[in-house]
């Protein structure tokens, strides 16, 4: 290549990195008898995707979601989280990365009973660098979005099912993070308040937010525009 | 891979954006206040040890003061001068005290009052208000007889309750007068003198010109008939004096010490035993040291009690906040911000009840020194100290529970549902 040809070639784009990547990356559990929860395993999450990882209980959708979630280090591969690898980084880059890139939403909400709705979102900027001046607007406008402007000041405990996962989903959500990463989010749900979330989460998706849901649940699985089945500690499309 | 660069452009968190110190105190100050019961019980021991560490203090500084200031009034502003006596107080005087001691004595720097005092032997002589000998009374036991010269009611701080003392005039002319002990006016009878009423020494009559109460030294001055010195050597011949007693100002201990016996014989100054006040703040320390260490003790007691409270409740509160916890961790937070956090309120919590116990035991102190008419005496570092040190047990209390709580794997916390 000449030095002319290379000064007028077009600069090659910066590469663009999956938001979630597993290579070959496997866990098991020291034994006796050493248990494989997760065989090697390759998957990419791109930005936008919608996600949903099935599979019975046992499966190893637990394992795969504690690895995703930065809970968790695979024992062998590695993980990237766009683009960073994580498996060698120490315990604080781990915690920083988690608070900054990923929202979780849990089968059981853990929002703090003893403060209010508010509060509750608020506590998810604390950790992640939102800068301490938006943090109440933001926290606010997470709130509006999942539509529970009007239960700001409330505790959790008064608040039915539904309105909980949704102040649980306003929460993963105000830190802007890379991905949501919802646990079973409708597994201590009613029908229609489980509609109401999973309605959220199109709405989420529509507007650009990369989804990861696992579940056990076909329904819930089915909403998602990508299936992933796990057993056994492998996965396969669907 | 090395030297990860983030792909995503994300602008570089500030640092005054990053979870800090402020952040830690308001989820501290949150985590205690949402539990107001708790925080009560939680306190508690602290509370009590510290107030009790508080009360204890004040309390032997104020007992200390007030001992102190006993010392001061009296024993530190005391003498006595009596001759030595050969053996063990059994064997003859080694010298002798002159009639002239008051004068000898007030000679003498830093003397402010002295006098002289001569046990009287009256024989058979019966004391009594009348001269009627009444062979159906009841046998009662007679009062003491005692001789002084003018300045001994001064010397010992005696309070004239009615009437006079009698004067050095008295003494030089052997007047026959007498001055009452309060209690042996009682029980002869005598309680006002202004009608000048006569006692009876065996046949002879001596006018009571006064009764006398409260002596700080010789109480039984009380019980006593007092005669003018000449009075008694001339009735009665008196031939020595027994004990020299001195006022003299604070701090002249040790000089009377060393000019009084001179200046009573000079020739004999050994025969003499000088009883001065020991130096007060000696006194003062050693008692405040033995009254401190008794207190100090059981404060510490309550103290390590308390911080058992603390550490055992805030352990408790771990293992129910263990949902909380793995939630942190999810959300970013680090294993020392979720120490530090738990660390936090533990020493808020000590030193809430740190400051809570310091100012009732202030209060304690103040109300018992009321009652009892004391002065409180409270130093202000000491209570400001307190009050830090139960922030400092909370601290000491909150390792172990902070050091579990930062352990705690997130993944375990999520599961167990909260």
């Amino acid at each position: 290549m000449s030095l002319l040809e290379e000064i007028f070639t077009e600069p090659e784009p910066a590469p663009v990195h999956p938001v979630l990547e597993l290579r070959e990356a496997a866990r098991t559990f020291p034994g006796p008898p050493e248990v494989h929860a997760l065989r090697p395993t390759n998957l990419r999450v791109e930005r936008g995707d919608y996600v949903s990882i099935v599979g019975p209980s046992g499966s190893g959708k637990s394992t795969l979601l504690h690895l995703l979630g930065l809970l968790d280090r695979p024992t062998s591969g590695e993980y990237l989280i766009d683009g960073i690898p994580t498996v060698a980084a120490s315990e604080n880059e781990r915690a920083a990365l988690r608070g900054e890139s990923i929202g979780f939403v849990f089968q059981a909400f853990h929002l703090l009973d003893r403060r209010t709705v508010l509060d509750n979102v608020l506590l998810a900027t604390l950790y992640s660098g939102v800068p301490r001046a938006e943090r109440r607007e933001r926290a606010l406008a997470a709130l509006d979005r999942v539509g529970l402007s009007h239960r700001v000041d409330f505790h959790p405990g008064v608040l039915s099912g539904g309105e909980r996962q949704r102040v649980a989903v306003a929460r993963a959500v105000v830190a802007d993070p890379r991905v949501l990463l919802a646990d079973e989010p409708t597994g201590n749900l009613d029908s229609v308040s489980s509609a109401a979330v999973l309605e959220l989460f199109d709405e989420l998706h529509a507007e650009g937010l990369t989804l990861v849901v696992i579940t056990h649940d076909m329904a819930v699985a089915d909403r998602a525009r990508r299936r992933v089945r796990i057993t056994d500690g492998q996965l396969v499309e669907l | 891979m090395s030297a990860p660069a983030p792909a995503r452009e994300r602008a570089e968190v500030h640092a005054r954006d990053r979870f800090g110190v402020r952040d830690l105190v308001a989820e501290a100050a949150a985590g205690i206040g949402t539990r107001p019961g708790r925080l009560l019980l939680t306190i508690l021991g602290t509370v009590l040890g510290i107030c009790s560490l508080v009360v204890t203090i004040g309390m032997a500084q104020t007992a200390a003061g007030q001992i102190a200031r006993q010392f001061d009034a009296v024993a530190a502003t005391q003498v006595v001068v009596q001759p030595r006596q050969q053996g063990w107080g059994e064997g003859p005087a080694l010298a002798t005290i002159p009639w002239d001691a008051e004068e000898r004595m007030m000679r003498l720097n830093g003397i402010e009052h002295a006098g002289a005092i001569a046990d009287v032997s009256v024989g058979d002589a019966e004391i009594s208000a009348v001269s009627v000998r009444d062979p159906s009374a009841v046998a009662t036991v007679q009062p003491i007889v005692m001789a002084t010269t003018a300045g001994f009611l001064e010397a010992v701080r005696g309070q004239v309750v009615t009437g006079r003392y009698f004067d050095a005039g008295h003494v030089e002319r052997a007047d026959r007068v007498v001055v009452l002990g309060a209690r042996a006016a009682a029980r002869l009878g005598v309680h006002r003198v202004d009608r000048q009423p006569s006692i009876f020494i065996g046949e002879r009559p001596y006018a009571v010109i006064g009764i006398i109460d409260k002596v700080a030294r010789r109480g039984d001055l009380l019980d006593a008939v007092i005669l003018p010195l000449g009075t008694a050597r001339a009735d009665f011949g008196v031939g020595t004096l027994a004990q020299v007693h001195a006022r003299i100002a604070v701090g002249a201990g040790p000089l009377v010490a060393e000019q009084a016996p001179v200046a009573l014989d000079p020739r004999t100054p050994d025969g003499f035993e000088v009883q001065v006040p020991p130096t007060s703040s000696l006194v003062r320390e050693r008692v405040q040291g033995d009254v401190n260490a008794i207190f100090l003790a059981l404060g510490a007691v309550a103290l390590l009690v308390g911080g058992l409270g603390i550490a055992n409740v805030t352990l408790l509160s771990v293992m129910e906040r263990i949902g909380e916890i793995g939630l942190r961790r999810a959300l970013g937070a680090t294993r020392r911000q979720i120490g530090a956090q738990f660390l936090l309120e533990s020493v808020v919590i000590g030193l809430l009840g740190g400051l809570i116990g310091a100012a009732l035991g202030v209060a304690a102190v103040v109300v018992v020194s009321v009652l009892r008419e004391w002065t409180p005496i409270v130093s202000t570092p000491m209570v400001i100290g307190s009050a830090f040190l139960g922030g400092v047990i909370g601290l000491l209390a909150g390792v172990y529970p902070a050091l579990k709580a930062a352990t705690i794997e997130p993944i375990a916390a999520l599961r167990s549902s909260a």
